[in-house]
């Protein structure tokens, strides 16, 4: 093997350690401060969807994953927080994924209370078009707080939907597929939630996934 | 390297061969991130700091790195700088990283970065490089601030909105001028009007210029 061959193979192995210890360092000095950013963020973004209840712990605790396959909106992983007050349950918090958006997967988060009313839908996540689908989103127009207070008997199931589509709901002027997709999903949450409220309560917490 | 020196690299970068506008280098993160005024801003101070220490570092191993693996060390270095500045956005600026999203670990596929290396750092000292980054980096920074800036007024009505996502704090809605505005400046295209109505007006104040300081009699080298 000549020589100057070694000479790279031990110059690239010098380096990538430098580098490596470069990240490690800073991985040590910010995963702290990161950790809490992100409890701090879910935190955040759950208490809209909560419509001031009182509650006790920490929300994020009382997290329970329901894999695939379930009657929620979306394949993947549902996310669910459990809200409690003195032992007893106040509102669970849904984590969902409406797939059939215009521009790719939205994520909601979908307040229920125990009796069954919305406490608050908020869009955590979507990329829908600027100006026009985007304004499902609680700081670009007042769309989401409509649902508030609703539940599945009021209206009954057939009047989630768009007014358009024989529902009860307002549309966005210039955007059709993206708020109905958030109709929709919040109205399959609503029914699994019919389906399986007690067995939601009583299930212990999941590990949180890394 | 004398001060002069440094600030003429400096103002090379800022203008004469700025990424944005004359070496057409880094386009996407350009015309992705740049619906705001603070996302651009954000997203080029992030460039300005991988920019600068990706040349300092290619710049003092220069002497040790054999052409052949050259393109695999710079990848490395680059590689970790926007790790090292994406842990610091997500520690310390929560709200930005989430606004900017992937386009902070897309750093490290602007060629900007890639080609400052090969052609200025691997070749120039330390203090040079270093000149050349922080110029290179400012000039890429405030054109993706001026961008998003003309897209943010254009599109959205107001002007420095959401500047809380840099500075912590409550929510700044900047000043609203309108609500609501001209929808096709913050889709796609308005980036590609955007940035060729920037392009024309450095080629434009560059004639302009060339033909002062002809008629003042002081020569007119067309300036690149």
């Amino acid at each position: 093997m000549s020589s100057s061959v070694v000479k790279s193979g031990i110059t690239l192995a010098a380096i990538a350690a430098v580098c490596t210890a470069l990240v490690a360092i800073t991985w040590q000095l910010t995963h702290e401060r990161i950790a809490e950013n992100q409890q701090l963020m879910l935190e955040r973004s759950l208490a809209p969807a909560l419509a001031g209840l009182e509650f006790e712990g920490r929300i994020s605790e009382s997290m329970l994953l329901i894999p695939p396959p379930h009657e929620l909106p979306g394949q993947d992983t549902a996310i669910v927080y459990r809200v409690f007050a003195d032992q007893q349950p106040v509102a669970a918090l849904f984590a969902v994924t409406a797939r059939d958006g215009y521009a790719g997967p939205i994520r909601i988060l979908v307040g229920i209370s125990y009796a069954g009313e919305i406490t608050g839908v908020q869009i955590l996540e979507h990329r829908e078009t600027p100006g026009l689908g985007d304004r499902i989103e609680a700081r670009r127009s007042d769309w989401v707080y409509q649902f508030d207070g609703h539940s599945l008997g009021d209206p009954p199931l057939s009047g989630w939907a768009l007014q358009r589509d024989g529902g009860q709901f307002d549309q966005l002027t210039g955007a059709s597929v993206t708020p109905r997709a958030v109709i929709k999903a919040i109205r399959e949450t609503l029914v699994y939630f019919a389906a399986h409220r007690e067995e939601l309560f009583t299930a212990p917490a999941s590990e949180a996934a890394e | 390297m004398n001060n002069n020196r440094f600030m003429e690299r400096i103002k090379v970068g800022l203008w004469r061969d700025n990424p944005g506008l004359v070496q057409l280098l880094g386009l996407c993160p350009l015309l992705a991130v740049t619906s705001t005024f603070v996302n651009g801003l954000s997203l080029g101070i992030a460039t300005l700091f991988v920019l600068c220490g990706s040349n300092v570092l290619v710049s003092a191993t220069r002497r040790w790195i054999r052409p052949e693996i050259r393109i695999p060390i710079y990848v490395l270095i680059i590689a970790s700088l926007v790790t090292c500045i994406e842990l610091v956005f997500k520690a310390w600026f929560p709200s930005l990283d989430r606004s900017l999203g992937i386009f902070i670990p897309l750093i490290v596929t602007n060629c900007a970065i890639v080609a400052r290396a090969e052609v200025f750092a691997s070749r120039h000292p330390v203090g040079a490089s270093l000149a050349d980054g922080i110029g290179m980096g400012a000039g890429f920074t405030l054109l993706l601030a001026a961008v998003g800036f003309v897209r943010e007024l254009i599109g959205h009505g107001t002007m420095f909105a959401g500047l809380d996502l840099l500075f912590g704090g409550e929510p700044m809605p900047g000043l609203v001028l309108a609500d609501g505005g001209w929808l096709l400046a913050i889709l796609p295209p308005g980036a590609f009007f955007a940035l060729a109505l920037a392009v024309a007006g450095k080629n434009v104040i560059d004639r302009r210029r060339v033909k002062k300081n002809s008629t003042a009699g002081l020569g007119g080298r067309l300036p690149r």
